[in-house]
């Protein structure tokens, strides 16, 4: 037999789903799983009418409406005309072409990066994509998961298949025991704090190390969540027993024998002994601590005990006219330190950190005590799944109590498009993963953090420093 | 959707040499409720282009009427950020065919490609080269050269990578699905073994 050389996962899954490899040709991709949603798939399904063609495999398909539904009210129609259109149209183009939609109502509605992973849709050793680029959290299972445009949601509607050529690999290993008030935001905004936000560009990162190995699925799930913001096609951890039991009863998982047939399958997704990659990066978990971002981009982090870089400090030349006006979006001064910092809200909430577990974090810090004045904070379930779980635990009277709303699912103020906008020029302490400009708003100012400081800041009203805190 | 053929374009262009320009500063997510491809252009780096009363902003490039064309020239890491591929219907839309930057986000590439915008990559100095260029003669005329991959300003030029298939899709204005839906038979026994 002739010997095989040592694969990453990656390669693996990659190498595993190829329909077609010809010369001088992107791979023609086989994907196992497709998720939709209102905000990229209108133009796609109007692809396929025009052509006279089907969905490829509609059980392969699951859609969801979470981009621009209101977060109150949500058992009355949407109010705003276009995002009522929208929804509309998805509802339209499901109903039309026979795919599954968790709808506005649907037990199972939420942000199509939350669902996926608690309906067991989602599973290691799978191809995954769907018209956002977000799509990497699925990654946290061992799938190569990732984001595509409109005009590659109509080709894998149209053929279950994605043209793509093979990403570069790279692995990012946290060794180490992770410090008080340290969570996985912190690892993964230190990660982009130190390779900036296009650090990853081309590549398919695998994060490994026994930091990583020790977190929850929900914790890893953040972490590959924010892959894309250093520019990496996609972000993965090997599936381990922590994944199996995550996975297991899960409604769309494998059961009973199956599923322990699967798991066997599952075990030989890591990757082997001697696997080459592109690029090795290593940390040290204890050099990590809690973070928060200061510019307009997630590169632009630091330690929240830190002060923001001045002109002179940065290693490039050309970057200081960029610099400069990302601080002056902010409002902020070069060398300054932000602890202390007013902010005039805090959401908690998006496809980073709107899970049970986040939920239950905040609600520990907060339990008996109220937010700040100055402060409205806005707690944002990621799903309709979340939403009960926190009711049947109680959460939401913790929330009531302290001054935070609780709301119904969806994407809400990660990027603005119902009503939930911060207001131009206010500061707004984000679990979200995108501080661009505008992002939460027009002239709205983001500074991200795990839901831990987000907690924190509700209470004091400044950024704080978690540590003197818990 | 038929696509437009790219061989070589000439044209002047618009300096934009603000890195990391993410795909809400392209088109902010307010905009991104219409249910079809066209009309986006509108709505093109809104909010740098207009105030929040819907005032051009004098000093932002595309309100200065000196500056025009089909070329737009930006800084590192152009498209970063959300996959809308609405970011690639607005820039055709607002009548762009080429971006030139030192270094593309993959998902905006990908878009690009896939919407007759070529995007094509150079290296930090023909960057500057270009922008000086620009800046100095706004009349200056950039040429863009897909066959030879060639881009020429001034008498200076620099050859630019695409990959092979992209080209010859960009040149005859081929689109990805009529390829994969070649495919078919194979692909039918592929989901059914898996
Ligand atoms: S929560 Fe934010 S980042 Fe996640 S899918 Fe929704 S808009 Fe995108």
């Amino acid at each position: 037999m002739s010997e095989q050389k040592p694969k990453t996962i990656f390669e693996k899954i990659w190498d595993a789903h190829v329909v077609k490899r010809a010369d001088g040709y992107p791979d023609a991709l086989f994907i196992d799983r497709h998720f939709i949603h209102e905000v990229t798939s209108p133009q796609a399904f109007d692809g396929l009418r025009k052509r006279g063609i089907k969905v490829f495999n509609v059980n392969r398909t699951t859609a969801t409406a979470d981009h621009n539904v209101p977060t109150k009210d949500q058992h009355l129609p949407i109010k705003e005309a276009l995002s009522r259109h929208q929804v509309e149209t998805l509802r339209k183009n499901c109903k039309e072409f026979g795919v599954e939609l968790y709808d506005l109502g649907h037990p199972f509605q939420g942000i199509v990066h939350i669902i996926g992973p608690e309906l067991g849709l989602t599973q290691p050793g799978m191809t995954m994509v769907c018209g956002d680029s977000h799509t990497s959290t699925h990654g946290a299972f061992g799938s190569v998961a990732f984001g595509i445009g409109t005009s590659e949601v109509e080709q894998v509607l149209a053929t279950q298949c994605i043209l793509q050529y093979k990403p570069k690999t790279m692995k990012i290993e946290i060794n180490g025991k992770l410090g008080k008030g340290v969570v996985s935001k912190d690892i993964i905004l230190y990660i982009i704090s130190k390779i900036s936000a296009s650090g990853a560009t081309g590549f398919f990162v695998e994060y490994a190390g026994d930091a990583i190995r020790n977190l929850s699925m929900e914790a890893r799930m953040t972490i590959c969540n924010m892959s894309i913001e250093m520019g990496a096609r996609g972000g993965l951890i090997a599936p381990d027993e922590t994944t199996f039991r995550y996975m297991k009863g899960r409604r769309f998982a494998p059961q009973g024998e199956a599923f322990d047939k699967a798991v066997e399958k599952w075990k030989q997704l890591p990757s082997d002994e001697g696997a080459v990659y592109d690029v090795v990066l290593k940390y040290d978990a204890a050099d990590i601590e809690p973070m928060i971002t200061y510019g307009t981009n997630p590169g632009m982090g630091m330690k929240v005990t830190d002060r923001i870089p001045t002109v002179e400090e940065l290693k490039e030349i050309n970057e200081q006219a960029s610099f400069k006006k990302s601080l002056d979006y902010m409002g902020l001064e070069p060398g300054s330190a932000l602890l202390g910092k007013p902010v005039d809200y805090v959401f908690i909430g998006s496809c980073t950190n709107a899970r049970i577990e986040d939920l239950r974090l905040v609600a520990s810090i907060v339990k008996g005590k109220k937010k700040a004045e100055n402060v409205e904070v806005w707690v944002i379930p990621g799903s309709k799944q979340v939403e009960e779980q926190a009711l049947k635990e109680g959460l939401n009277k913790v929330f009531e109590e302290a001054g935070f709303e609780l709301r119904g699912p969806g994407c809400s103020a990660c990027l603005g498009m119902n009503e939930d906008k911060v207001p131009p020029g206010k500061y707004c302490i984000s679990t979200s993963n995108r501080n661009f400009e505008g992002r939460q708003g027009p002239k709205s100012r983001t500074f991200l953090a795990s839901p831990l400081s987000a907690a924190v800041a509700a209470i004091t009203g400044k950024v704080t420093d978690v540590r003197e805190f818990i | 959707m038929s696509k437009d053929k790219f061989t070589i374009l000439k044209s002047t262009a618009v300096p934009l040499p603000v890195e990391n320009i993410d795909t809400d500063q392209i088109i902010p997510a307010r905009f991104l409720k219409a249910t079809t491809r066209e009309g986006f252009g509108e709505n093109l780096f809104r909010d740098w282009r207009f105030t929040s009363d819907n005032q051009p902003v004098k000093d932002f490039v595309l309100n200065n009427p000196a500056f025009g064309g089909k070329i737009l020239v930006a800084g590192k890491n152009f498209g970063c950020g959300s996959s809308r591929e609405h970011a690639a219907w607005a820039i055709y839309d607002y009548g762009f065919r080429v971006v030139v930057s030192s270094f593309f986000a993959d998902i905006f590439k990908n878009n690009a490609l896939n919407n007759a915008v070529l995007p094509v990559v150079v290296s930090d100095k023909f960057l500057q080269t270009l922008l000086e260029a620009i800046q100095q003669n706004p009349k200056t005329e950039v040429t863009v050269d897909l066959i030879n991959q060639q881009i020429s300003v001034n008498g200076k030029s620099e050859k630019f990578e695409i990959n092979a298939y992209k080209k010859e899709c960009l040149i005859n204005g081929y689109d990805d699905i009529d390829y994969l839906l070649s495919l078919n038979k194979e692909i039918r026994e592929f989901d059914l073994a898996h």
